[in-house]
């Protein structure tokens, strides 16, 4: 790094980063609640459930990086596997 | 029409650029995808057909359709924001390697019989490989040939499966085969599924992918899969075992490129992942899930392009592609940050950017023909394109914790090529009419309504939701230097070591079977020497030296009476 005082970036200050989630949080929670002001169409029967996309999108990620943390156990060797 | 078939164009180019340097280079590399875009544009009506006569074949050198306008219009774009990207690069050798490549893309997708496709199926593997050679280092050397041999072998089972079609039904068109083709039909399903990285099948692509150079790669993985699936929809639109192995392309990869740390293999793996939509839309069959799958082939080459592009220019910077050494780049280089997120957001199939509206034209086709449990878990890896191409890539690469990297931002011919491709992933996303005017198939579809933004927006908040709780719960497994064992694990450790452990288990076996052998001899020689035979002269020494000696002498002998003629 340069002796010179670098400039202070956008998220540098925790204070960004706090109001950039405040921001996000908003968000989900008024996609949560038009979900209960507007129909959506209905193709399968699970869809019927109330913000049905949001829980599956939130539960399927949540998954994905459990199950795929547990995958390291078996799969993941040193960077040089495969040099030696 | 004229007579002149687009691939040519491109062939020429690489002539031209074999021998130009500099300027005159560069414009080369500028003005071929344009001219030929136009060329295509203009000069070819769909229904076209040029056919050239050899050896008694009649080959169809082009067979313009909407299909196969359609994916050379890509192939030209593609080539076009590669060639802008690589316009500093001085290495003649991938130029020529580039424009090789792509031309024999566009000679693929417009090859109207099995053995023309096989030609450019070939050349395809071979000018692309020099992509990945000219990385110039070992690894890069040992991968190529791995990448190597898979297409090769594709081509020869394309080959195979030409020759066995053409036995059984005298045609070598290439239109629908379809399974029920037998033994040609597998064959040829099997060359088409090596090319698009079916499962068990991928390891060349996230092998060879992340070894290519810098801007090789952006070239890497706009052609060959996509080739490939243009392929898949031309002879097997409809094939129902399709649709799980598109889902299951569509569903592994993601676990992987969660955990996975060079950031170009994580691309790798969303491509495979990407390229499974579009498998699905072809096992689906319909209309819709045809025009959907091939849409979002349109689509992904565009913003799969820009998220290389963007990894590569980080790559070209830092020198460094791993998610453990990076962070903070959004500081020194900001255009590249929202030239990437712009790339995210197209992929993970956000509102007005290019992924949403092919994407959800196969999972529309998947719910109207009621496949309930494969939606849902297409459903899971949409939610898990966002979560690793959509959030990871670009958080790992630019924000996260600052590394304390501070480099230039990316050069400018790199800024404009992605720029251009991310202009064309917004004006695809919000101007989606224009594209679907070009899809083969009638149908009538539109995709913004309620119910699709509002699901989709739901899915993607509540996934970056997930990815914000986890890291604060301190869940997310962190970046490391490390290697996933893949399904290349079963030729790079299990063959080599199998066979290794064979040729140890045949060496031993010879030296015990040695031993016995010896053994055995001595004993008998021993016996032998105890009986009252081994008195006689011939048996004092080791017999057979004397056995040869005494037949070599009665055989002189013969010669002798027979040259003087005293035999007859």
């Amino acid at each position: 790094m340069s002796d010179k005082k670098e400039r202070t970036h956008l998220f540098d200050r925790p204070e960004n980063v706090a109001r950039l989630l405040k921001g996000f949080y908003a968000i989900c929670i008024l996609l949560v609640l038009a979900d209960f002001v507007f129909h959506r169409h209905i193709g399968f029967d699970w869809e019927k459930i109330p913000a049905f996309y949001a829980i599956y999108g939130f539960v399927a990620c949540v998954l994905l990086v459990l199950i795929a943390k547990k995958m390291r156990n078996v799969v993941m060797r040193k960077e040089d596997y495969y040099d030696e | 029409m004229s007579e002149l078939p687009p691939f040519l164009l491109y062939f020429v180019a690489a002539l031209l650029v074999a021998v130009t340097r500099g300027l005159p280079r560069q414009l080369i590399l500028l003005a071929t995808p344009v001219v030929t875009g136009l060329y295509l544009w203009l000069g070819i009506d769909p229904g076209a057909n040029v056919a050239y006569t050899l050896m008694g074949y009649e080959l169809t050198i082009v067979r313009a359709d909407k299909l196969s306008l359609l994916f050379g219009y890509l192939f030209c774009i593609a080539s076009f924001f590669a060639g802008i990207f690589s316009l500093h690069v001085t290495d003649t050798k991938q130029h020529i390697a580039g424009l090789m490549y792509a031309g024999s893309a566009l000679g693929a997708v417009f090859s109207g019989d099995l053995i023309t496709l096989f030609i450019f199926w070939e050349l395809l593997a071979i000018s692309s490989v020099f992509l990945i050679w000219a990385r110039g280092t070992e690894r890069a050397l040992k991968a190529g040939m791995r990448y190597l041999v898979f297409q090769v072998l594709s081509g020869v089972l394309l080959l195979a499966g030409a020759l066995v079609y053409y036995h059984k039904t005298g045609s070598l068109a290439f239109n629908h085969i379809g399974l029920e083709a037998g033994v040609a039909g597998w064959l040829i399903f099997i060359a088409f599924g090596i090319k698009s990285a079916f499962p068990f099948l991928h390891s060349w692509l996230t092998d060879g992918y992340p070894e290519a150079t810098v801007t090789g790669t952006v070239l890497l993985s706009a052609f060959t899969t996509k080739v490939a699936v243009y392929s898949l929809a031309r002879g097997f639109a409809g094939e129902e075992i399709l649709i799980y192995i598109g889902v299951t392309m569509a569903c592994f990869p993601i676990f992987y490129a969660v955990i996975e740390n060079d950031l170009r293999r994580v691309l790798a793996y969303s491509l495979i992942n990407q390229v499974g939509f579009m498998v699905t839309g072809v096992g689906i069959g319909t209309a819709l899930a045809l025009n959907g799958a091939v849409a979002h082939a349109f689509s992904d080459v565009i913003f799969k392009g820009l998220l290389f592009m963007s990894m590569s220019a980080v790559l070209y910077r830092v020198g460094n592609i791993n998610g453990s050494d990076l962070g903070g780049l959004y500081k020194s280089m900001p255009k590249t940050t929202i030239l990437c997120i712009v790339g995210a957001l197209s992929i993970s199939a956000f509102p007005l950017f290019s992924g949403f509206v092919s994407k959800s034209m196969v999972m529309t086709a998947l719910m109207q023909e009621n496949y309930g449990y494969f939606w849902l878990l297409m459903l899971f890896a949409s939610a898990g394109v966002f979560h690793h191409a959509g959030i990871k890539i670009p958080y790992f690469a630019f924000f996260h914790h600052d590394s304390g990297i501070r480099t230039e931002e990316a050069p400018l011919n790199m800024l404009i090529a992605m720029g251009v491709a991310a202009a064309l992933c917004i004006f695809i996303g919000s101007q989606p009419q224009y594209l679907y005017a070009l899809l083969p198939w009638e149908v009538e579809y539109w995709p913004y309504d309620l119910t699709h933004v509002l699901a989709q927006m739901q899915l993607l908040f509540f996934s970056a939701l997930a990815f914000v709780w986890l890291n604060k719960q301190g869940l997310y497994p962190p970046e490391l230097h490390s290697v996933n064992l893949d399904a290349e694990w079963f030729y790079r450790r299990l063959l080599p070591a199998g066979a290794q452990r064979t040729l140890n288990l045949l060496r031993s076996a010879k030296e015990a079977t040695l031993t016995t052998v010896t053994a055995h001899m001595r004993g008998m020689q021993n016996e032998f020497g105890k009986s009252p035979m081994a008195k006689y002269h011939l048996s004092e020494s080791w017999p057979t030296g004397s056995m040869v000696f005494w037949i070599s002498a009665i055989l002189a002998a013969f010669l002798l009476l027979d040259l003087f003629g005293l035999g007859r």
